[in-house]
């Protein structure tokens, strides 16, 4: 049999990012042997690439923010689709956590009185992103790895301690494992270096492995997302929500074509950048929709005293939802007012001085500069949509991140839920931080109540991960996995991106089930050390499954919400509000399910006018929602609960499992 | 438009390599990460190579192109010559795992001797208080992607194996530096730190290590200077030899 190297923890954590490492240091914290799995180089994993900053409302700029606002533009953003309670502990508990990253040495960038600067973003009312210039994702991810190490010294001088933390670098993981009974036993992967197979003994396992774009011709996305954790989730037995959802980044590079798709931050409009098409026009004043049309500025003028003045003034429609500016830079383009390379204009050359670009861009000028020959002080930009983010991920209980599966865990961009149908930027940051702290603390207590009874796993479940492992080995004159992967992202992009119909998302299937029959037969030749072929032979079965649910849950929902536009059902229908798309594995099919989206309590509810509620909800919930609000007896109790963690946990998972009738 | 280009890469593990020539397509506006990818998807599938964000923000494409240390991903081939042949090599100072993939782990051992961020032990959560302009110094250090190129470029350590128990090179100096200048942090002893424990005295300041951070840096002029002129002020200052004699005579 293969030389396998066995390791046993308590908490295993798959993936580095910011939700994977905050869950790993609260998971030692909490006295837990843990380890840290990173496909990549410790420090390197996607995190590192968010620019913007992490929503928390901190009321540091402007002293009217706080939760409650928080949590109004969160699920505005998200159409009313986000399980309403991890939108509420996520607006409660993000400036906690942020905070809490000072306390780890992180510097972020400050306000005249010395406080975190907060500046402006998409779909947010106030200031209200943390950041330090446009790099926040590198403070984040070196803030919580030099805490992991801090960690570490702290072990290194008690070796008699309880907890550890350690950390498995350039580590893939390709299998959970679980027990007879089904419950979560370990993981099983390999190390790139040396291309040894490795098993990781543990009750408790934590996804954390971000998203999917790299099935995207046009992403924003790294290397690493394959979806691994998706489809580990699924293959596991656990169940995803809300797939169909996935978000187009407004602002990607477009040229030269070998960048395309490379972020340009949010922050430039939040900082006073403007779009324009081939004609000059601030083409968004065109695109506010109804649902927002009381909150955005009609004219250029007003928009432009907003900056100064965001009191008397309503906001730049540049700052809409990431999906309203993805769809009209889509709709300009295809009514021949891009750019030469087929994108819009950004500019930010004509909005303000070339030294305050500088220092408040300082990464976009850099890579402008380097990568397009453009100078952004001097011209305006070229951007188009990319594939950024994926809303849907694993089914979790809010308060736990628990999936289906006893033992698993999920927080971050892997897990489903929070972000509706569509994220505001921001969001995903201070997501990580909030669902990583708790999918770590979870786990430990779930290690703590069958540390008397640990799972084991059945040697027959790792013969079997070895031998899927090594398949690609054993085929010969296969396919190779590159032309493959070149397929599979020109399907997901010409038939399943942002604009959507029912008979190119049936013929995505078909090809997707093509695709499927033949990744079973790529070839790799060369060993197993460090190589390339191999590591995407495998990710490319990730790849696969996840993409097939994209497709099958964007062909079920039929209508127009936040990151899923049909073109043959392209309104809004607030019937489709009441219903959360889950898709699972039987077998080797994927089956999606409906699923009524769990109810918001009625406190939560008051937070919103009722004529902002009129144009998301049916008729039947408005006149339910009417006699409630006139019902003056149902207390406040439920939202103040799950104001602390202790208290919100334990008091408040029954409510939230109530609500999402798993 | 594209054309043919000739590049030679290093191909081989730590038992040994050579260079092996190719012939590949180049398109405007390439990197050479852009190439690179092109040769494993058409003639080198097991071509390792370590890379993460290909837009200069992740630091794991470091290489030897041409003899210089550069990321892949922020070297548009537009800067060779048409007819130029690109070479492409693993990092030096560390050694060879496969192909253009170095074993970096002296980076993570080096870090780890490093005492971590000291916080202030009255202050909580919410309560920190810094100015910008006080920030700045150390943000400037934070901006590091530790893509280890200034590691692998300084000659204390590129052709001196023996240096590196000693020796923890200008990565670690700024995280030293970054510490230092942190307004918050309590521990006062980082410059004597620096300078027992992390080897600063074998830097002889000849600045290759900013020449080729891409981050733009100035890691020699305001993180390791600095570091070393206190070193200096502290230990060599005769009044404040002086007054801590005097001190420990009295206590």
């Amino acid at each position: 049999m293969t030389e396998i190297e066995r390791l046993s923890f308590d908490v295993v954590v798959i993936g580095a990012g910011g939700a994977g490492l905050r869950a790993a240091i609260e998971a030692r914290l909490h006295g837990k042997r843990t380890a840290v799995v990173c496909k990549s180089l410790f420090g390197k994993a996607h995190t590192v690439m968010a620019e913007g900053g992490a929503a928390a409302a901190m009321g540091n700029v402007n002293p009217r923010d706080n939760w409650k606002v928080h949590f109004q533009d969160t699920m505005r953003g998200g159409k009313f689709l986000n399980h309403w309670r991890m939108a509420e502990l996520h607006a409660k508990e993000a400036p906690d956590r942020i905070w809490e990253l000072e306390t780890y040495g992180a510097l972020f960038d400050r306000t005249p009185d010395g406080k975190i600067s907060q500046r402006n973003f998409g779909g947010h009312q106030y200031p209200r992103l943390a950041h330090v210039g446009d790099r926040t994702g590198l403070e984040l991810i070196r803030t919580l790895q030099q805490k992991v190490v801090a960690l570490q010294q702290e072990d290194d001088a008690n070796p008699d301690s309880d907890g550890c933390i350690e950390v498995y670098a350039e580590c893939t993981i390709t299998e959970i494992l679980l027990d007879e009974i089904g419950r979560v036993a370990g993981a099983f992967g390999y190390r790139r270096e040396s291309g040894q197979f490795v098993l990781f003994q543990a009750p408790a396992v934590v996804l954390a492995t971000g998203g999917i774009g790299k099935s995207y011709k046009v992403t924003s996305n790294s290397w690493e997302y394959t979806g691994d954790g998706h489809a580990l989730a699924l293959r596991a037995g656990a169940s995803l929500v809300n797939m169909e959802f996935v978000q187009f980044h407004p602002t990607g590079m477009v040229w030269p074509p070998s960048v395309k798709g490379i972020l340009v931050t949010e922050s430039v409009r939040g900082d006073g950048g403007v779009l324009l098409n081939s004609e000059g026009r601030r083409f968004m004043f065109d695109y506010v929709p109804d649902v927002f049309r009381s909150q955005y500025a009609e004219t250029e003028e007003e928009a432009d005293r907003w900056y100064d003045d965001p009191d008397n003034n309503r906001r730049p429609p540049e700052l809409l939802p990431r999906d309203e500016v993805a769809r009209a830079i889509n709709a300009e383009v295809k009514a021949g007012r891009g750019s030469p390379h087929g994108g819009v204009f950004l500019d930010v050359s004509t909005r303000m001085p070339a030294e305050v670009i500088r220092r408040r861009l300082p990464s976009m000028y850099h890579q402008f500069k380097e990568l397009a020959d453009v100078d952004i002080t001097a011209e305006p930009m070229e951007v188009g949509p990319t594939c950024h983010y994926v809303m849907g991920g694993v089914d979790v209980d809010p308060d736990s991140t628990a999936a289906s599966v006893p033992g698993l865990f999920a927080a971050g961009e892997v897990a489903g839920g929070m972000h509706g149908s569509n994220r505001l930027g921001g969001n995903s940051l201070s997501d990580l931080l909030v669902f990583g702290r708790r999918a770590g603390a979870a786990a430990a207590a779930y290690h703590s109540s069958v540390v008397g009874d640990l799972p084991q796993v059945p040697e027959s479940a790792v013969a079997a991960a070895v031998e899927t492992a090594l398949a690609p080995f054993a085929t010969e004159s296969g396919e190779n996995p590159y032309a493959l992967q070149q397929e599979l992202q020109q399907v997901m992009n010409d038939l399943v991106g942002i604009i959507r119909r029912a008979d190119e998302l049936e013929q995505a299937l078909v090809r997707l089930a093509e695709l499927k029959e033949r990744a079973k037969k790529v070839s790799v030749t060369g060993g197993r050390r460090y190589n390339p072929a191999w590591h995407l032979a495998l990710d490319l079965r990730n790849m696969l499954l996840v993409s097939e649910c994209v497709a099958r849950a964007a062909l079920e929902r039929k209508e127009s919400r936040g990151g899923h536009t049909r073109d043959d059902y392209p309104d809004m229908d607030p019937a489709w509000r009441r219903i959360n798309l889950v898709c699972s594995l039987r077998g080797d099919t994927v089956v999606v399910e409906h699923r009524p989206l769990p109810a918001m309590p009625v406190e939560l509810l008051r937070l919103f006018d009722i004529e902002e509620l009129r144009k998301y909800m049916t008729e039947e919930e408005l006149a339910v929602l009417e006699s409630d609000m006139t019902e003056s007896a149902i207390g406040q109790s439920g939202v103040e609960a799950g104001a602390e963690f202790g208290a919100g946990r334990s008091g408040s998972t029954a409510d939230g499992k109530e609500g999402t009738s798993r | 438009m594209s054309t043919m280009r000739d590049f030679r890469i290093w191909r081989g593990d730590e038992t040994g390599g050579a260079l092996v020539d190719y012939q590949v397509e180049v398109n405007e506006g390439e990197v050479v990460l852009d190439v690179i990818h092109r040769l494993q998807a058409t003639q080198a599938p097991d071509l390792a190579v370590r890379w993460n964000c290909k837009a200069g923000k992740c630091g794991s494409c470091s290489a030897e192109i041409n003899g210089k240390p550069r990321l892949m991903c922020m070297t548009r081939m537009s800067v060779f010559a048409p007819d130029e042949t690109v070479t492409v090599t693993p990092l030096r100072t560390f050694p060879v795992i496969r192909d253009l993939v170095t074993d970096v782990s002296y980076n993570y051992e080096k870090a780890r001797q490093i005492p971590a961020f000291a916080p202030p032990p009255d202050l909580r959560p919410g309560e920190y208080r810094m100015m910008q302009v006080d920030v700045e110094r150390s943000q400037e250090f934070r901006k590091c992607i530790e893509c280890f190129l200034c590691q692998n470029t300084c000659h204390v350590t590129r052709d001196h194996e023996e240096n590196k128990r000693v020796f923890a090179g200008p990565r670690l100096f700024i995280r030293a530096a970054e510490l230092d200048m942190h307004p918050l942090d309590t521990r006062k002893d980082r410059k004597e730190f620096a300078q027992a424990e992390q080897g600063l005295g074998y830097c002889n300041i000849t600045k290759c290590c900013t020449e080729v951070c891409p981050e733009h840096i100035k890691i020699t002029d305001n993180g390791i200077i600095p570091m070393k002129e206190r070193v200096v002020d502290r230990r060599y200052d005769p009044l404040v030899w002086l007054g801590s004699k005097i001190f420990r005579r009295r206590s």
